[in-house]
């Protein structure tokens, strides 16, 4: 398949106070962009051309790096502007979701502390995640491109802590970034969808 | 900062330990001035090294308000760090930074990635400091040499460094190394990583992490690495030449 950039789901001022539309507007329109223009033109000619994006990012994944990365970030910023919503965030859950995050993490306080260090603690450029593996809800961290994906498991909600994600609203205070992205912009519906799927 | 997000930095952050209180508003007016209230520090061996010019001085090409956060929250929280592993691991400040780093393997495993990440992230900025003016001098016809042997010139060294800085996806760097014999090669590192983790030396780096360049030139990192050269102080790194071919360049 080719990659094609989509819209954002809502407008670019829509996130604000917690994500400003000059943040959304270079990370969607130039940041995805370059890695949907980049991926596209790696993918020409590969043994991957014509596979789903999920079979690109797992057959890439340690052995075509430029690729891996390009794909990985395109499949990581698809699901990571729906994981966002105006007014979203909080500890209102689809039920039962609710549920699983607090018989396998111990309920939503601490499911948000974890969450919040796994981004944190995650050195460099990378993701945090909340994913299903093995049946199980975990919380994982990941550098660059990386995602659950090719750690064996499905991620259901990832926050990008890459610097250009936050460094215009937030500059080095990612953990005050990542606390806002959990109380305020989190979509729920969409993370209990995919853990349905899961 | 709030409690929650500071229980995590203490608890969980080794590289982001004991970031910013102080709110952007009052970093953006930072200026040349020094900074208004410095973050609290834990006191221990290893220091922030003084910056040598004002937070505006390389302007237009790196901008007062990046240089003092970077300076003074991202390079402090590196120093943070590390004393605070040096409280219970006192040894790792009682050798120079180019040993314990060539010897990462030396440290005990429940601090070695700490160590790695913010021995590597100060070592690294001491160096940039350091080789970054406003009147950025000559390199001497000794380094001249070493560029037109090794690097085939200072116009082919500058477009490679640049683009093994473009290349670099996501954080690290890219050095200009040096070997005692003088020799000179261009490699990129991730993250806070240095080629003094290889027993090399690095004659002179840049930092591509987005942190250096963002609020200036956003997603254009290549604008930032071709800007860059306009800062780079040749006098420095002539005497670090000199002194990697002595055998006595540190950092």
């Amino acid at each position: 398949m080719t990659f094609t950039l989509p819209n954002l789901p809502y407008a670019y001022d829509a996130l604000q106070p917690y994500m400003s539309k000059e943040t959304l507007e270079y990370h969607h329109d130039k940041h995805h962009q370059a890695y949907v223009t980049n991926g596209n033109n790696l993918l020409k000619g590969t043994e991957f051309e014509g596979k789903s994006l999920e079979d690109i990012v797992k057959g890439s994944f340690g052995k075509n790096a430029a690729l891996f990365n390009n794909a990985g970030q395109h499949y990581n910023h698809l699901h990571f502007w729906k994981w966002m919503k105006p007014n979203g965030g909080g500890e209102k859950l689809p039920g039962k979701l609710e549920a699983k995050i607090k018989s396998d993490l111990g309920g939503y306080a601490k499911f948000k502390d974890d969450f919040i260090a796994a981004g944190v603690g995650q050195f460099g450029s990378g993701w945090c995640w909340l994913a299903v593996k093995g049946g199980k809800l975990e919380i994982m961290k990941s550098a660059n491109g990386e995602s659950p994906l090719v750690h064996g498991a499905t991620p259901i909600l990832g926050c990008d802590v890459w610097e250009h994600s936050y460094y215009i609203d937030y500059r080095n205070r990612r953990p005050d970034y990542l606390k806002a992205f959990v109380e305020n912009l989190v979509n729920w519906e969409y993370v209990d969808e995919l853990f349905s799927k899961a | 900062m709030s409690p929650i997000s500071r229980r995590h930095l203490l608890g969980a952050a080794a590289g982001l330990a004991a970031i910013a209180t102080v709110p952007p508003r009052a970093l953006a007016q930072g200026g040349g001035a020094a900074p208004a209230a410095a973050p609290a520090a834990p006191t221990g061996p290893f220091k922030l090294p003084s910056l040598g010019y004002a937070y505006n001085a390389l302007e237009p090409h790196i901008d007062a308000r990046t240089m003092e956060i970077h300076y003074t929250r991202h390079h402090q929280a590196y120093v943070n760090s590390l004393n605070n592993f040096a409280k219970d691991n006192p040894q790792i400040a009682e050798k120079p930074m180019t040993e314990v780093l060539a010897n990462l393997n030396a440290v005990p495993e429940a601090i070695r990635t700490g160590v790695r990440n913010n021995m590597g992230g100060h070592a690294n900025h001491t160096m940039f400091w350091e080789i970054m003016s406003p009147s950025g001098g000559k390199p001497s016809s000794d380094v001249l040499t070493a560029i037109d042997r090794d690097l085939g010139g200072v116009d082919k060294m500058k477009s490679d460094v640049n683009a093994k800085g473009l290349g670099v996806f996501g954080s690290g760097w890219v050095f200009v190394t040096v070997d005692k014999d003088g020799k000179l090669a261009i490699e990129a590192r991730p993250n806070q990583d240095t080629p003094i983790m290889d027993g090399k030396r690095a004659l002179f780096g840049n930092d591509v992490w987005e942190h250096a360049y963002y609020l200036n030139y956003q997603n254009r990192r290549a604008d930032y690495l071709n800007a860059w050269w306009n800062t780079v102080n040749w006098t420095k790194i002539t005497e670090r030449y000199a002194a990697a071919k002595a055998g006595t360049l540190g950092v």
